[in-house]
């Protein structure tokens, strides 16, 4: 069972060897790998509309689609078919190029990243050594795309939209990059395949979430994975209330879909790498290594999706202010408190460690209240 | 408390109505929401949306006389009316044709209020959406009339008093014509010089009912 996918493309290649030359296998190869994902790319977002709805809807008290088959399971169908047959819009004044590209360029990295996220064991499409950081320069890249987006539709709100996404993807980068390294060092590898490796042990629970500063980590890299993928309560690049619908205000049809599209996929992919980094990627008793990582993932979905039924949206300034102010210096502290975990024995360092973090995050939650003007009172007002 | 509790706690407040969402009924806290087409919620008695004609047995045998009462009373002036004659060109008491106008029809309930004849009341019917309103939504006498068993099916407390009133009326007219046929039976007695009363007459037949 643990084996299942991989035996499956095993023997598909044994098959495909009967017939063709060395070198077309591998081809052949690669091709089962990118056609799997490229399958499962778009499918899991069009599962994913449907999850969203469906929770959000629970959690309003209301019933989610249901109408489109069983528990309105073909509904994201129904809505791909509706999308594909809307009509394409482009502004008079838009850059038709950039308009163009926009859409197609937020793909593209959401579905390269999924060559590196390890599904199960020895089911990683391309084990790359520096796994990690591809991850996360071409996860980055949506910036461009969606600022391509806005300025090419040459609209206010959009324009507003893309600035803001900018502002925001720029913050939550660095606490993102920086809250990885604890990682790093305990695995000593950039590759994904090998950070999963290094949390075996313990019944398959020796994930690095268990220890202090990985907890910390992990709260910080989640945190920033939903800013980066521009989901509530960080979603203020495309803030219906304020801003009409942010970077894709122009955009209609497959166009919309395709940006709808990055932005689940890229939910899936933080999730998954998050997965990854911090529970035990596809570690686990009993369950087959591929469930194990899926129900991970999808744990921190629906945890993503909560935060969406739940939390308002944050101000510009106060989103601001927890990237620079409060997850920063966090990850800062982090990394030193990781970093000596190595150098101390076992009580000492545990101790240790929640302490200076439970301090550090008293102190930036002190430093970080917002200033309440004390009461006036007019004495001679009357 | 500390920073993000009240986050924890707003987290706790969704997650409690998501299970409750699948675990609880409607009054405590769980789904309230009734899907329509297949499930519907128990109509309320006092509804009202479009008239109908009543008749009573069959529907040669309806209530409306074609007094055009309720044609003159209705704001909108939604009701058209006209009477039958029979062969002979004498006027019958029944329309030949009574049409509503749903498009124009405002359902204010005047037309049930205003009928002295207990012919035409408010119905249930609210499901009336239609692909055509020149043709469809112009009801004709025929798609108006529906029986008395229907109005005690949808308000079955104002359907038992109004008959219980038209019965009484009836008995009431069937006692005077009775007592009309008595009184016609016996020789008149010579009329009493001075004393010139007049044989009781009986009471009209469609004497308008206070409501």
């Amino acid at each position: 069972m643990d084996a299942l996918f991989v035996n499956l493309k095993q023997s598909m290649l044994n098959l495909a060897g009967v017939f063709l030359p060395e070198w077309m296998t591998l081809i052949t190869s690669m091709a089962i790998s990118m056609g799997a994902i490229a399958v499962l790319g778009p499918v899991i977002m069009m599962y994913l509309t449907l999850l969203e709805r469906k929770v959000v809807g629970r959690m309003q008290n209301r019933i989610g689609p249901n109408r489109v088959g069983k528990f309105g399971l073909l509904q994201p169908l129904a809505d791909g078919v509706k999308m594909l047959t809307k009509e394409d819009i482009i502004p008079r004044n838009a850059d038709p190029v950039t308009h163009l590209l926009a859409p197609i360029l937020i793909v593209a990295p959401a579905l390269l990243v999924f060559a590196v996220i390890p599904f199960g064991r020895n089911m990683t499409a391309v084990d790359l050594n520096v796994g990690l950081l591809y991850f996360i320069a071409v996860s980055s890249t949506t910036t461009i795309a969606i600022f391509m987006a806005s300025w090419g539709s040459r609209n206010k709100f959009s324009l507003l939209g893309g600035m803001r996404s900018v502002a925001q993807m720029v913050s939550y980068e660095i606490p993102m990059v920086l809250s990885v390294v604890p990682v790093i060092l305990a695995a000593q590898s950039l590759s994904t395949n090998t950070i999963v490796e290094a949390q075996s042990g313990w019944m398959g629970f020796n994930w690095f979430v268990f220890r202090p500063w990985g907890f910390v980590a992990f709260v910080i890299f989640f945190l920033c994975g939903v800013a980066e993928c521009n989901r509530s309560p960080f979603d203020l690049p495309e803030a219906e209330s304020e801003i009409v619908a942010g970077f894709h205000t122009e955009y209609s049809g497959m166009k919309f879909a395709l940006f709808y599209m990055a932005e689940f996929m890229n939910a899936f992919t933080i999730s998954a790498m998050t997965v990854t980094l911090f529970l035990g990627g596809w570690q686990g008793p009993i369950l087959p290594s591929w469930l194990w990582f899926t129900l991970k993932t999808f744990c921190l979905i629906f945890i993503m999706v909560w935060f969406r039924g739940t939390l308002p949206r944050l101000r510009v300034d106060q989103l601001m202010g927890l990237a620079w102010k409060f997850l920063l210096p966090l990850t800062f502290i982090n990394i030193f408190v990781a970093g000596s975990w190595y150098f101390a024995s076992l009580p000492v360092r545990i101790t240790s460690s929640i302490l200076i973090l439970g301090v550090s995050f008293w102190i930036f939650t002190q430093l970080n209240k917002p200033y309440v003007r004390e009461k006036r009172f007019y004495d001679l007002a009357d | 408390m500390f920073f993000g509790s009240g986050v924890l706690r707003g987290l706790m407040v969704t997650f409690k109505n998501f299970i409750a969402s699948y675990f609880r009924p409607a009054n405590q806290g769980g789904l309230f929401t009734v899907e329509y087409p297949e499930k519907r919620l128990p109509e309320k008695e006092n509804f009202r949306n479009f008239p109908f004609l009543v008749y009573d047995g069959t529907p040669e045998n309806l209530r409306c006389v074609a007094c055009d009462i309720c044609a003159k009373e209705c704001p909108p002036k939604c009701i058209y009316i006209v009477r039958e004659f029979d062969k002979e060109g004498r006027p019958l008491k029944r329309p030949a044709t009574f049409d509503i106008d749903l498009t124009v029809c405002m359902n204010c309930g005047i037309c049930e209020e205003a009928c002295p004849f207990d012919a035409i009341y408010m119905d249930h019917e609210f499901e009336v959406a239609n692909a055509n309103r020149q043709e469809k939504l112009l009801y004709h006498r025929d798609d108006l009339l529906k029986s008395n068993e229907y109005f005690h099916k949808i308000r079955p407390t104002d359907a038992e008093a109004i008959d219980q009133r038209r019965r009484e009326a009836e008995e009431k007219k069937k006692a005077a014509a009775q007592a009309a046929a008595s009184k016609a039976a016996k020789p008149p007695e010579p009329p009493k010089p001075g004393n010139a009363t007049p044989p009781p007459s009986p009471p009209k037949p469609d004497q308008p009912e206070q409501k």
